[in-house]
């Protein structure tokens, strides 16, 4: 994008305006979709309840009702105990808000919609996320009373026990893909929905339950928002705050769940590759027409935000549906079930990939464009057993390394 | 206009973020803005391994420094803490001990910066992933890949990878692992099962 802005701009000015033009439009799919997330909350929640839900502000469904509920938050006075420390104090909202602003930075939206296309995107999406339990304890912490102590000593045992976990899971598509490149992983799974990583091997299916559970439990939500236990805690690690800077929390937390929900779209549910490849059947993502790829990939943005929406919905579901755990509860599902399972699936999904390097159930996906994926297989599941240095190293290490050269259309 | 070399810019944004919140840390007298201090001034060097194009080693960064130590920092802190807000005074003579270590580490640190012959820049087209992960994972299994564009033939030679030292890492990391689950293990057997706290 730099490149096309410098025939317009001077040299300088088209990076910047590159980088803020990326900048700018994740904000606003955090900003948005914290919006929309909240409102689709009220909904669901009424919908289990038997209720409407909001049906008034802004005409049908009431659709505006967030839009007035942030109107209503800033004109609130925003409230310091005299107890906290202060610079922590009104500093924690924002710094939950970066770690999942950041997020979205290496998170491909279609094929090659990418802010920074990273090599180590898994990686980077997992590490930053894990920091947004910073701004809770900071919260907690400053806040200088008991209740968003509690609330915090709680999400940080948490949180720390459900990366272990949450870990193994996401390493299991890596290691079906051969890379950490999230672009690259969503191009492996191309095709129909049986090439999806969720129905790669049954063990990658139990994996990806797994996979929710955590990350439910480590974006803080119901049965596992023991930080915020209404019932014990009066409001957990966001009590003594008001108006704006208790709705960055929540636009942290809503944001952080659409991420962990676009992660598990790209890694086990093809990312924006369709049910179907209608694309393929359209002729538009082999098409070597720009305009043509532009279609698709816009396809697969919708695709792709579904997926994500399902996800997020699905955890809405949970949340309506569930009681909260208690703590000793949360930690024994975390370290007595989701490690073990996880660790199982893991050892499974390595000893299958070794079997059957091609997939069992359509060994050749013959009208797959990507070849050189279909090289780059065996080539992961030979990396992961430990034999891959005493065969030739050099071809597999050349064959790794062209699954990496493919080329962005950002 | 002359064109900003932006790589320039946010190296030195990132070295004064770095640098100043490392001095704040110094500084301050509060153990919890110690922490907050520390974990900006890691986040910048991790900027600055991204800066480098290292990125994997600047994931590495957030996930072990600033994600795991801070958290697992905090964490003790608040668990040992006696008072609301502690705050920490330190004495003259490991201001003194602290003074010797660091000057002597940094003195280490610039003749090795000073001694490096030739800084390769490293080319990559916009919006291409630089494969530096799959690198990274052929050499802990033993092929060293990176080797082959060594322009130089000689230097070529001895490709055995990292996969004794990954091993001994990996050995290692288990029996901590296993050790720990050792002695956090409960000595007797509690009446209650509501106990049954892990």
């Amino acid at each position: 994008m730099a490149e096309y802005l410098q025939q317009y701009l001077p040299q300088s000015l088209a990076y910047l305006t590159a980088a803020l033009v990326h900048a700018v439009l994740i904000l606003v799919v955090v900003a948005l979709g914290t919006l929309i997330f909240i409102w689709l909350e009220r909904k669901v929640s009424g919908r289990i309840q038997d209720r409407l839900g909001p049906t008034r502000v802004g005409g049908k469904f009431g659709w505006l009702q967030t839009l007035a509920d942030g109107l209503k938050l800033i004109t609130k006075e925003d409230l310091r105990p005299a107890s906290a420390d202060s610079m922590l104090f009104l500093i924690a909202p924002y710094v939950s808000l970066c770690a999942s602003y950041v997020a979205y930075i290496a998170l491909p939206f279609a094929d090659g919609w990418v802010a920074i296309h990273l090599n180590v995107a898994v990686f980077f999406i997992v590490a930053v996320l894990g920091l947004e339990v910073f701004g809770v304890m900071l919260a907690g912490y400053a806040s200088g009373s008991k209740w968003s102590l509690f609330g915090a000593m709680r999400e940080a045992a948490q949180v720390v026990s459900y990366e272990v976990p949450l870990g193994i899971c996401v390493v299991v598509p890596v290691l079906i893909a051969g890379t950490m490149d999230l672009v690259a992983i969503g191009q492996m799974q191309a095709g129909w929905f049986f090439n999806w990583f969720l129905f790669h091997d049954p063990f990658t299916f139990i994996v990806f339950w797994v996979y929710f559970t955590c990350a439910t439990a480590s974006v803080n939500r119901a049965p596992f928002d023991l930080a915020e236990a209404e019932s014990e805690l009066v409001a957990g690690f966001h009590t003594e705050y008001s108006g704006v800077r208790w709705s960055i929390f929540f636009m942290a937390e809503y944001s952080s769940m659409v991420v962990v929900s676009a992660l598990a779209a790209i890694l086990f549910f093809g990312g924006w590759n369709g049910p179907l490849p209608i694309t393929h059947w359209l002729g538009l993502a082999d098409s070597a027409n720009p305009l043509a790829h532009y279609v698709a990939n816009l396809l697969g943005l919708i695709n792709f935000l579904g997926k994500a929406i399902a996800g997020v919905t699905f955890m809405m579901w949970v949340r309506w549906t569930l009681p909260r755990l208690r703590i000793d509860q949360v930690m024994a599902t975390c370290l007595k079930y989701c490690t073990p399972i996880a660790a199982f699936g893991f050892a499974g999904a390595v000893i299958w990939t070794f079997l059957f390097p091609g997939g069992l159930v359509i060994p050749n996906k013959d009208w797959v464009v990507q070849e050189e994926y279909q090289l780059d297989e065996p080539q992961a599941q030979s990396a992961a057993s430990t034999s891959a240095a005493s065969t030739s190293p050099l071809a597999h290490a050349d064959s790794g390394l062209h699954a990496e050269e493919h080329h962005g259309t950002d | 206009m002359e064109p900003i070399n932006w790589h320039s810019v946010f190296f030195l944004l990132f070295a004064l973020v770095g640098c100043g919140f490392s001095v704040a840390v110094l500084l301050t007298s509060n153990v919890v803005r110690m922490a907050f201090y520390l974990v900006l001034a890691l986040a910048a060097t991790s900027g600055l391994f991204f800066l480098a194009g290292a990125d994997f080693v600047g994931a590495m960064q957030i996930m072990i420094y600033v994600g795991g130590t801070l958290v697992l920092l905090i964490f003790g802190v608040m668990l040992t803490a006696r008072g609301p807000f502690i705050s920490m005074r330190t004495p003259a003579g490991e201001w003194i001990l602290g003074a010797i270590i660091g000057g002597s580490l940094l003195v280490v640190l610039l003749s090795a910066a000073t001694s490096v012959r030739a800084w390769r820049p490293v080319a990559v087209a916009e919006g291409e992933a630089r494969p530096t992960a799959t690198r990274l994972g052929m050499a802990l299994l033993g092929a060293r890949v990176d080797k082959l564009e060594e322009p130089d033939p000689t230097q070529r030679e001895g490709m055995s990878g990292y996969l004794l030292p990954f091993e001994i890492v990996s050995v290692h990391l288990l029996v901590v692992l296993v050790g720990s689950a050792y002695l956090a293990r409960p000595k007797k057997r509690a009446v209650g099962s509501t106990a049954e706290t892990v």
